[in-house]
């Protein structure tokens, strides 16, 4: 491959790992943090576009959608996290149970999405789509960058949150040891709980970068199952900036393959990495 | 063993006797799923090791035939046998995985495993590559009114087969070594329990079933391609009805199957086939919500509260 292609190759991975980054950033703190194993979060962020769509007809800019949105999806994170400890955690039989719950809701997600919408793509009308940038003598589209800046933005922030806040710390601590916590006058299911919300909550601006990057059908949120799983295992459980890197170097990978190899290769080469990370480092890059 | 050749026979009875073809073709995909269901509870529901790429080992089964069948017409039964050689040793390489996996990792590594073996075959064009490819059915066997009957009778004895042999595992030796991993694989390595040869074999034995489950149905279809043979929907089917029928015993797999098996026949045909995908998530999750054991352990249940009520 050219020099030039190559390069071009890597900076359009870069921006596309940015935004694998955002797409799992919240699973990094519901599965990761919480070890809750959150299949249907995939399915949450096609709801959070499908919701940023219904707000863009009424004239609403994407992006502030999406942030319009994050209260909302907090409160039902809030929600699904107290039904799935009360049915499911409390019973200690909460793996294969509570996974095949999470699927469960993924699918039932999806099919309501397909009766509200049909099957058909949609997508949202903003100035910055379809436009590019140009910096030297690569063009980058404005939606990729927009992505970028949002993911980075994301991950900062959720980062800030847990190393410098009182509660961010509690759900650091309640990863660490829930016992100790609750030991120390905290109640660690409310800990838990709050976090969940937030990783929710992160869904619908994460949704509105999925709609804003490209056209969004119900069943889309099958394909970043494990795409977002790989990330935030190859992240190391509940790093944030592991997170970030583990969604660039997927990102990288990709669009290397995508133009040396061709798209319908892409996919394999992301998950080939996620079992070569799984059989050497189960840990992953920044493992706790 | 005289169940199960009267449960054959009962199905070549039935190929004589009823009429409407279309019972025939929704049977075959209920017992289709039962040999799916049976296979992964072996693995998942024994020894506790969730396999989320089910889809993948029925479409790999499938491809394998369609591979024989358009290299040298090969017959039903060489594609079946060579199905299960080629998904067996998928399972054995799985069955390697949870020397350092377990838990959600596992199932995790399983899904990148099925991702990769649709990626290759979408890219492979002697199988028909993403467009998919149209099989030709050989002409109907002699006694048997069309071939679609034909893979309904041979599709029972293999369930027959899948469930007797899910029933030995079970009562055998090596189902209490797979409980004793489930319940705690240190404490079953401790005492001695061969865990890994174990699981080596569980996960042989359902990767290879579950190729059996695929191989006819290339034939069966009259056409095949990847995004449908390599459906989520398999995967999740295999892993549901066998928590809806229970876990814990052989004919737990089996009721769910027929069950959500025959209830989704029904919705794709009455309503759509996208309700039929609402089905199974609603039926999931009332299921491990409200009978956490299954069908078989809400009726031990049950019938253990009626006799202490004596």
């Amino acid at each position: 491959m050219p020099p030039e292609l190559l390069i071009e190759a890597i900076v359009a991975g870069l921006l596309l790992g940015c935004f694998y980054a955002a797409m799992s950033i919240g699973l990094s703190v519901a599965f990761g943090l919480l070890d809750v194993p959150h299949i249907a979060h995939p399915a949450f962020l096609v709801l959070g576009a499908y919701g940023v769509f219904l707000l863009g007809q009424q004239g609403l800019d994407p992006l502030l959608a999406g942030v319009l949105l994050m209260p909302l999806f907090f409160l039902l994170g809030l929600g699904l996290y107290r039904f799935y400890h009360a049915v499911f955690e409390q019973h200690s039989d909460a793996g294969l149970r509570g996974l095949a719950f999470f699927f469960g809701v993924a699918f039932i997600v999806e099919v309501a999405l397909i009766r509200a919408f049909g099957v058909d793509q949609r997508m949202v009308d903003a100035a910055y789509i379809g436009t590019s940038l140009q910096l030297g003598d690569m063009r980058m589209p404005t939606r990729m960058v927009i992505a970028f800046a949002v993911a980075l933005a994301l991950t900062g922030a959720l980062s800030l949150y847990l190393s410098r806040t009182f509660t961010g710390r509690a759900i650091k601590a309640v990863a660490q040891d829930q016992t100790a916590l609750a030991l120390m006058g905290a109640d660690p299911i409310r800990i838990k709980q709050w976090a969940f919300g937030i990783a929710m909550g992160t869904c619908a601006l994460a949704g509105a970068l999925l709609i804003i990057v490209g056209p969004v059908e119900p069943g889309l949120g099958r394909l970043y199952i494990g795409r977002t799983f790989c990330v935030v295992v190859l992240a190391g459980l509940g790093s944030m900036p592991g997170t970030l890197a583990a969604g660039l170097i997927l990102g990288v990978a990709e669009s290397v393959v995508l133009t040396s190899l061709g798209a319908s290769w892409a996919p394999a080469v992301a998950f080939g990495l996620l079992l070569l990370v799984l059989a050497v480092r189960p840990a992953g890059l920044f493992g706790r | 063993m005289a169940g199960a050749a009267a449960t054959v026979l009962a199905a070549l009875l039935l190929t004589r006797m009823v009429e409407n073809e279309y019972v025939f073709f929704a049977g075959y995909v209920v017992l289709q799923f039962v040999v799916l269901a049976t296979a992964w509870n072996i693995l998942g529901g024994y020894a506790g090791y969730v396999n989320f790429g089910s889809g993948a080992f029925f479409a790999v089964g499938a491809y394998t035939s369609v591979a024989l069948i358009q290299a040298f017409q090969a017959p039903l039964l060489v594609q079946v046998v060579a199905a299960a050689t080629v998904t067996g040793a998928m399972g054995f390489l799985v069955g390697a995985l949870t020397l350092r996996l377990r838990g959600i990792f596992f199932s995790i590594a399983t899904v990148a495993i099925a991702v990769i073996c649709e990626t290759v075959v979408i890219n492979w064009s002697f199988v028909g590559g993403a467009r998919g490819i149209a099989i030709l059915q050989p002409d109907t066997p002699v006694g048997f009114a069309s071939y679609n009957r034909m893979l309904f009778v041979a599709m029972t004895g293999f369930a027959v087969l899948a469930v007797g042999l899910a029933r030995f595992v079970e009562i055998s030796w090596i189902g209490r070594g797979l409980r004793a991993i489930r319940d705690s694989e240190e404490a079953a390595e401790s005492v001695g329990v061969p865990t890994l040869r174990l699981k080596l074999a569980a996960a042989t034995l359902s990767g290879a079933l579950m190729g059996v489950a695929g191989a006819p149905f290339p034939l069966y279809m009259s056409f095949i391609e990847p995004v449908s043979a390599f459906s989520l929907n398999y995967a999740v089917s295999a892993l549901a009805m066998p928590l809806i029928g229970g876990t814990a015993s052989w004919l737990g797999p089996v009721i769910g199957a027929v069950l959500l098996g025959t209830v989704q026949q029904v919705v794709t045909v009455t309503i759509s086939s996208e309700l039929n995908v609402l089905v199974v998530g609603l039926v999931l999750v009332v299921y491990v919500v409200a009978a956490p054991q299954g069908i078989l352990g809400l009726a031990r249940r049950l019938s253990r509260r009626e006799g202490a009520g004596r």
